[in-house]
């Protein structure tokens, strides 16, 4: 199997190789809609225009992203050269060995003031749950949308109003998993941001969470795929519901649609670029990770998508919305007044539990 | 269909005998409720069926491809029909023990259809078909799927059950051997018209009509026209030359057109002198020994397919082919019929 | 027979017969044989190989040994029912574990395993790798514990034990709510993480419902395909076929507008005033959901098995039926719905297999209460990267569906299915 594995690859390489002798041909796995759109405009056409010999082939697949660069690794058969992944499926990926250790500082580009890249991406990203296997390129967040025509009078505003549904009532929708969701219920509690993981900890803290949950539980409409909320929220199926804030952007600023933006106790997370072990060309991978993860390509590309560059020299340079022309700035995560109350995710101590809690949120949610 | 009228008495085994499409199937099919009857009555035992449901006329019916149901052995096709009728668990047992003793098939019991060859299986779908006592059984070119041996076998079998049980039998066949082997009366069906109601003999003594001539045993036509009528008999110039006297059956008087009709083994080669009623020559075309007899065949006033058998006799008549010879024959033999299509010199 | 003297018959070139039979005979399989090469190769591949792989990780545990080999050798002289830790020999084989695994990368994988079985070793492991390579020299013992206390849990110790050996049966311990301990000991897990078990009762028992919706809606269809005239039955045919090609999830996204609260179906009933406003049912995102669209999906699996056994069953069975008395409803029950058994059986067992395996149609519409065993599979896969415990429920749901087989076989007979 492996033989016949290595023998089709080597046979595949030579058939390249013959056909073309100099042209490179990158395949990049994203996400797909809208996200590999921004990234397209932004990083790819570019570099393809200044380097007419590199061909980059986008792949939408970035969902099956840890299961299939797994797949590649183990069989020895990888397909695929740089892959768009979540910071935690990069600290999984990095800790079973099948993505590449990066070297910041000699893999990408110094800001333009001369600020190591090490220095240059926001504290932390580099490194997410102690791995660095992880080349952030944004900042997003999961937050809350809410239709501005359910409620009268006051309008949701913080986290506990997620969780009143004497106040605010109607359905919601989360995220089918435990996290986010327990640190919310926790937050919605009382429990003060720095307790919640220590509490999360113990069995009564999970059951706590899970109590809180059960308030809420049968009003709930849970979502798998990024694009469920945004669909849910503009149908009227629920009134309030967690989604992705690039998501709703574009629900709000695009599509128009009554929807507000709920911002507190927002969690940051990181996309970013990672590079499976055993790639085929990985001069060719530098080459490109260099440019596409310079200040300007990060801050271009928040000209499209409303989130944040993972550089501090790019955050000046996000301008407007390359269509609708609207000042992009107060639509990021990483801008102050949204980020006031940012709930300071944990890695790390996720990775800790994640087999264990989503067992006991499974039956939770199935009972 | 149309002007069908047709009375079946108590106890016999009529045959409606037609080429495909000639309405016989859809006759059956009306008898036993499965085809609405757009007009007139049908009456059993002087019961009008027409709006009986086909479950409750008490017909029973054998199918071409038998439809003995798969599912259930032998015995359970047998009981099926009693079943039904909630006859009692002991009579149902002893009649369809009756039954496969009557198609000699008493050990076949516990078998599936499946299991069974095919003239096995005929047999058991005529026991199905009489098992419960019906006024009337329906039989739908039942021999059909046989192979010749087989069929002929079978055809003796069918017909001594129903001498044994004396049931009425309406047969439907394409097959005339079978319908002239095993019927009391026959209906040939043409263009969904009964052309002939009458015995196996006198269809084919006495065709009516020129369709029965010739869809009855084997037959010679002569075309020709009528110049003289004498009482039940007539004289008819032929198309190809010559006069015949033969037997007015079906044909206009003087200036019609007919087609003669004479049977290949009524025709005399060479005939004594004025020992028959008509004279005339032919030329051997073809000849095919056949042990009992020899065929010939001749072309006689314009038909080169004019066939006659001559019995493997003592006195022999030398015949070698492109020969010309006398041929005879009487005139009560040739029956002189309606001739459909005017004059058309095919057949 | 020129050649007299010996009494084998021969061919004209002197080649005994029987060789050359054979030799015939041999070539012809070979042929044969290569006729089949590509479709047996392509089964290998993408069918038997997969399947044999999902059967070994299942039971494969040689990422603690392989990533671990001193430790794991040492901790077999220590008694892990004895209160005690283990020696400092145990430790020191530990540390140079941990430094080697920590350079190569592979500390993070056999962290990850364990992590299963407990939280927090994951951390642990990854705080040890970063600061054992300070650790030079005995005794080693204090050194680690230094580290991290959790070093001096027995705990920790006892799980490397148990999962020294090459192979374990925690996959599928845990596949069915189960845990295992240090002593070979197995009990059921804590109540609140019994969740296996019950996603798999609840994917048989929506299966089984769904695959009868499936016949009750189906078995008619199936017999107007096959009594229609051809002109009909072949519009009536696109029509169930049509299904087959449209995207799967433009079908079940079709659903949900249908379905939801601010529905299609929802919003006619408001306006025909069945139903308040305020009583607008929930019809998706949950059993219901589930029920309707995983039905419409599968009837084509049900109707075209069943539709080629009907179109089979000769008109006379049921001609021959009234004619011999039986009323249509008796003839329908008695000759012909016996005859499209194997249609019922074969229609059935695809829809249930398919039904089983399905998590798309679950995952979208399916809700909190109407989602399957393979959505939690899924999440493994693809989000977890626990393929061990994917695998193991993958081998548990392939035995179920071998054991209805073979269920099926002793009541129905399989002889007695039709596929088509």
């Amino acid at each position: 199997m492996r033989w016949l594995l290595s023998t089709t690859v080597v046979a595949a390489g030579m058939a390249l190789a013959a056909g073309s002798a100099q042209a490179v041909d990158l395949t990049i796995v994203s996400w797909g809609g809208a996200y590999t759109a921004s990234q397209q405009k932004a990083y790819h056409d570019p570099y393809m225009a200044a380097n007419p010999d590199v061909n980059i082939i986008n792949d939408d697949n970035a969902a099956e992203g840890l299961a299939k660069v797994r797949a590649q690794v183990e069989s020895g058969n990888v397909t695929w050269d740089i892959v768009d992944m979540v910071a935690a499926d990069a600290i999984t990926a990095c800790d079973e060995g099948l993505i590449m250790e990066i070297d910041p500082d000699t893999w990408l580009a110094a800001a333009p003031d001369g600020t190591p890249a090490s220095e240059d991406f926001f504290a932390g990203t580099l490194s997410p749950g102690g791995t660095n296997c992880f080349i952030p390129q944004i900042v997003y967040s999961t937050t809350f949308g809410y239709r501005t025509d359910a409620f009268e009078g006051d309008q949701p505003s913080t986290i506990a109003d997620v969780f009143d549904i004497e106040k605010y009532p109607g359905k919601r929708s989360l995220e089918r998993r435990p996290i986010n969701n327990l640190e919310w219920a926790l937050l919605a509690d009382g429990v003060a941001p720095a307790d919640v993981y220590g509490m999360l900890s113990t069995d009564e803290g999970v059951a706590r969470a899970l109590a809180k949950l059960d308030t809420i539980k049968d009003q709930v409409v849970w979502w798998t795929k990024g694009a469920q909320p945004p669909q849910l929220l503009a149908d009227g199926e629920v009134v309030i519901a967690s989604a992705y804030n690039g998501r709703l952007f574009s629900a709000i600023a695009e599509k128009n649609q009554p929807i507000a933006m709920l911002w507190d106790r927002q969690v940051f997370d990181l996309d970013g670029w990672v590079v499976p072990m055993g790639v085929k060309d990985l001069d060719a991978v530098k080459a490109y990770l260099y440019y596409a993860t310079d200040t300007q390509r990060l801050a271009d590309q928040a000209k499209f998508i409303s989130y944040g560059p993972a550089r501090y020299s790019s955050a000046p340079l996000v301008g407007n919305h390359a269509d609708l022309g609207i000042d992009m700035k107060p639509h990021m995560p990483t801008d102050p007044n949204n980020a006031k109350t940012l709930f300071d995710f944990d890695y790390v101590w996720w990775a800790d539990h994640r087999a264990e809690l989503d067992e006991v949120f499974n039956t939770w949610l199935a009972k | 269909m149309k002007d069908l009228n047709l009375s079946i008495e108590t106890g016999e085994f009529l045959t409606m005998l037609g080429p495909s499409g000639s309405g016989k199937t859809t006759c059956l099919m009306m008898l036993a409720g499965f085809e609405p009857a757009t007009h007139g009555e049908i009456y059993l035992n002087d019961r009008p069926v027409n709006k009986v449901a086909p479950h409750r006329r008490n017909i029973g019916m054998v199918f071409q491809d038998y439809a003995l149901f798969p599912h259930m052995t032998v015995s359970e096709n047998l009981a099926f029909p009693l079943r039904v009728r909630r006859t009692s668990k002991a009579d149902t047992e002893a009649k369809v023990k009756r039954a496969l003793e009557m198609v000699r098939l008493p050990a076949f019991g516990n078998r599936r259809p499946a299991q069974l060859s095919g003239g096995q299986q005929q047999r058991v779908a005529v026991a199905r078909a009489l098992v419960f006592e019906p006024d009337l059984v329906l039989m739908d070119e039942p021999l059909g799927a046989l192979d010749k041996n087989l069929r002929e076998e079978m055809q003796y079998e069918i017909k001594h059950i129903h001498e044994q049980l004396g049931v009425t039998v309406v047969y439907v066949t394409h097959d005339q051997s079978e319908a002239l082997t095993m019927s009391n009366r026959i209906a040939v069906f043409d263009d969904g018209v009964i052309q002939q109601l009458a015995s196996p003999s006198a269809l084919y003594e006495e065709p009516e009509n020129c369709f029965v001539a010739q869809f009855i045993g084997e037959n010679n036509r002569l075309y020709g026209k009528v110049t003289s009528v004498e009482g039940s008999y007539c004289r008819v110039a032929l198309d190809g030359g010559g006069t015949v006297f033969a037997r007015k059956i079906k044909c206009e008087g003087e200036g019609a057109r007919t087609i003669l009709s004479l049977r290949p083994e009524r025709v005399v080669i060479a005939p004594a002198e004025d020992g028959t009623d008509n004279s005339i020559v032919g030329r051997v075309q073809e000849l095919i020994y056949l042990g009992d007899h020899i065929r010939a065949r001749l072309a006689v006033a314009g038909n080169d397919e004019f066939v006659v058998k001559i019995p493997n006799t003592e006195r022999q008549v030398d015949l070698r082919e492109g020969m010309d010879v006398d041929l005879g024959w009487a005139a009560d033999d040739c029956r002189a019929l309606d001739a459909p299509g005017q004059g058309a010199q095919a057949g | 027979m020129a050649t007299g003297a010996d009494s084998i018959i021969r061919t004209a070139d002197g080649v005994p017969l029987k060789t050359s039979l054979r030799r015939a005979t041999a070539r012809r399989r070979v042929r044969t044989f290569l006729l089949v090469v590509p479709i047996l190769a392509f089964l290998l591949i993408t069918f038997v190989f997969p399947v044999i792989d999902m059967l070994f990780r299942s039971v494969d545990n040689q990422i603690v040994s392989s990533v671990l080999p001193r430790t794991t050798l040492a901790i077999q002289s220590w008694d892990p029912a004895s209160e005690e830790l283990p020696p400092d020999f145990v430790y020191e084989a530990l540390v140079l574990d941990v430094q080697d695994s920590f350079e190569d990368k592979t500390l993070g994988r056999a962290g990850r395993r364990l992590n299963y079985e407990q939280s927090g070793v994951m951390s642990l492991f990854r705080k040890s790798g970063r600061r054992a390579k300070r650790i030079t020299e005995a005794p080693f013992k204090d050194q680690v514990i230094a580290i991290d206390n959790r070093w001096a849990d027995l705990e920790i110790w006892q799980l490397i034990h148990q999962e020294s050996s090459k192979v374990t049966a925690s996959y599928f311990l845990s596949a069915v709510d189960l845990q295992i301990d240090y002593k070979g000991e197995i009990s059921w897990k804590a109540e609140e993480r019994r969740i296996y078990l019950f996603l798999f009762y609840r994917t048989l028992w929506m299966s089984a419902l769904i695959t009868v919706f499936c016949l009750l809606l189906g078995y008619p269809i199936a017999f107007l395909l096959a009594t229609l005239p051809s002109r009909h039955s072949n519009l009536l045919l696109i029509l169930v076929l049509l299904p087959f090609w449209t995207s799967l999830l433009v079908r079940t996204t079709a659903w949900i507008a249908l379905l939801q609260s601010e529905g299609v179906l929802n919003d006619l009933m408001v306006f025909l005033g069945i139903i308040s406003e305020d009583g607008r049912l929930q019809m998706i995102h949950n059993k219901f959901g589930t029920f309707v669209a995983m039905t419409h999906i599968l009837l084509p699996f049900m109707i075209l098995p069943l539709y080629s056994v009907m179109k089979t069953i000769p008109s006379s069975y049921m001609r021959a039926a009234r004619s011999l008395g039986a009323s249509p409803f008796t003839g329908f029950v008695k000759v012909y719905m016996p005859n499209t058994v194997p249609g019922i059986g074969a229609g059935c067992i695809l829809v249930f297999i398919l039904s089983i395996g399905y998590y798309i149609t679950p995952a979208l519409v399916g809700g909190r209460t109407g989602t399957f065993i393979s959505n939690i599979i899924a999440l493994h896969i693809g989000e977890t990267l626990n393929w061990g415990l994917a695998a193991a429920l993958g081998v548990i749901l392939l035995a179920l569906v071998l054991l209805l087989y073979f269920l099926y076989d002793r009541i129905v007979g399989v002889n007695n299915m039709k596929l088509g």
